[in-house]
């Protein structure tokens, strides 16, 4: 089991592995399919984003609500690939990495190799589990979206399993 | 006739809706133990104990076992004899759906339109209703929240007859193959053979309504249900698509008379988050 400080420093992710077990303590952003596709369009016509994700982890997540006292509800992993089709592009920018579950497309493995950067899966299903790892959760931007928005987490000793490497080796 | 207050439906929904969210239940526990104790892969094996734990935290503190509380099902089978009093029985599920979602902590996941507006509708609702008409003055309602990782990889093939068992055979377990690690393994897997086109997907979600690990009363049907699991296990996709021997928990197949000239056969997968409540009214 590896411990990882978050922001990730770029020698910590070209030292990880495919099929490393980790554990991330810091910063991690959520989002999924609405948002990614507002901070793709965005991108796209120029604007800056209302986060900045250089460096960072976003995780494919779509919390339960909370219970009265908890930080966050239960918030396990979405299935990544719905994300392939903005991901590249987000890397482009200068994001560090995404935590999901399940396979990416080649031109994502592609992005991850060009840009140093790291693909980590947790467990899908586990989500009154991985709650345990997450401190506190505050709303970034798109509160609209509710349950999609983007939302800054503190994590400790979040539970992850190195998916696709800095080199592109996979294990999925 | 037998009068029925839809208050009483709606109360036990809104319990029904929570239950499912939050217990898996003994039989998907011991099932899960079983294939915890039968898995060769070590780092499979510890996925399967964090997904054992994380049921069991959720059970004990009330809260649902995976964020995807899904889109609400019922199968409801509605005995000829009952005379429903105090409202309608359509609106009785749709409110208790709502209120267990809004005050069981459950995510509200349904959008209002699929294509162009996309606005969460805030509770859950519209619940899929499935009623059918059945002898005696009972009401018998199953009801199964069906996240959307699993259901995005089901699909469906109106084969041949010519194609016969072995097509049956393939078309599954290439659906398996495809869904691969996404679809939350360990995974139910529910089998719908025969009827029309829409029939079939119905009898593969009815097949997801069944006790894991059961298996159907025909004894040819039965024998399929073992050697696809079989099969499926050989395929190492493994507890969260890492390997190892524990790919699926359950195959179960529903079937139905089919027209001359037709093999219909869907495929609908669930994850191992597989939540059931049932009431008898």
């Amino acid at each position: 089991m590896i411990r990882l400080q978050l922001p990730l420093r770029r020698e910590d992710i070209a030292s990880l592995r495919a099929g490393d077990e980790v554990l991330l303590s810091g910063t991690v952003y959520t989002g999924r399919d609405a948002a990614h596709k507002r901070l793709y369009e965005a991108m796209q016509r120029g604007e800056e984003l209302p986060v900045d994700l250089r460096g960072q982890l976003i995780y494919y997540v779509g919390p339960a609500p909370a219970k009265p006292g908890q930080p966050i509800g239960p918030a396990g992993p979405t299935t990544s690939y719905r994300m392939d089709p903005y991901t590249p592009a987000l890397l482009d920018a200068g994001m560090a990495g995404m935590i999901g579950k399940g396979q990416r497309t080649e031109p994502v493995r592609q992005a991850i190799m060009r840009n140093g950067a790291v693909y980590f899966i947790t467990i899908g299903g586990a989500a009154a589990l991985i709650a345990d790892s997450i401190r506190s959760k505050e709303t970034v931007c798109y509160e609209d979206l509710g349950t999609e928005s983007v939302c800054r987490l503190e994590v400790e000793d979040f539970y992850a399993i190195v998916g696709i490497d800095a080199q592109g080796n996979s294990i999925l | 006739m037998r009068e029925l207050d839809v208050t009483i439906v709606r109360r036990a929904v809104a319990q029904m809706v929570v239950e499912a969210n939050c217990c898996i239940g003994d039989t998907m526990m011991q099932c899960l133990q079983r294939c915890r104790d039968a898995e060769e892969k070590p780092l499979s094996r510890s996925i399967l104990d964090k997904i054992i734990l994380n049921d069991q935290l959720a059970e004990e503190r009330q809260v649902a076992m995976c964020q995807d509380t899904g889109m609400a099902i019922f199968r409801v089978k509605v005995g000829q004899d009952i005379r429903f009093v105090g409202g309608s029985l359509e609106e009785a599920i749709q409110r208790g759906t709502a209120e267990g979602y809004c005050d069981g902590y459950l995510r509200k996941s349904v959008v209002n339109d699929p294509l162009f507006e996309r606005v969460n509708t805030r509770d859950n609702t519209p619940a899929i209703i499935y009623y059918e008409m059945v002898d005696g003055d009972k009401l018998d309602i199953t009801f199964a929240p069906k996240g959307f990782g699993s259901e995005n990889m089901s699909a469906i093939k109106m084969l041949k007859p010519a194609d016969g068992v072995d097509g049956v055979l393939d078309f599954v377990m290439q659906t398996v193959k495809n869904a691969g690690p996404n679809p939350c393994p360990p995974m139910v897997i529910g089998v719908g053979i025969g009827g029309t086109f829409e029939k079939c997907a119905q009898l593969s979600k009815f097949a997801l309504m069944r006790e894991v690990g059961s298996h159907n009363e025909d004894a040819r049907y039965a024998a399929l249900e073992k050697e696809l699991m079989q099969c499926i296990n050989t395929l190492h996709i493994g507890p969260a698509g890492l390997g190892g021997n524990t790919s699926a928990l359950g195959v179960h197949i529903e079937y139905f008379p089919t027209h001359i000239a037709g093999l219909p056969v869907a495929v609908n997968i669930c994850c191992h988050a597989y939540r059931h409540s049932h009431v008898v009214l």
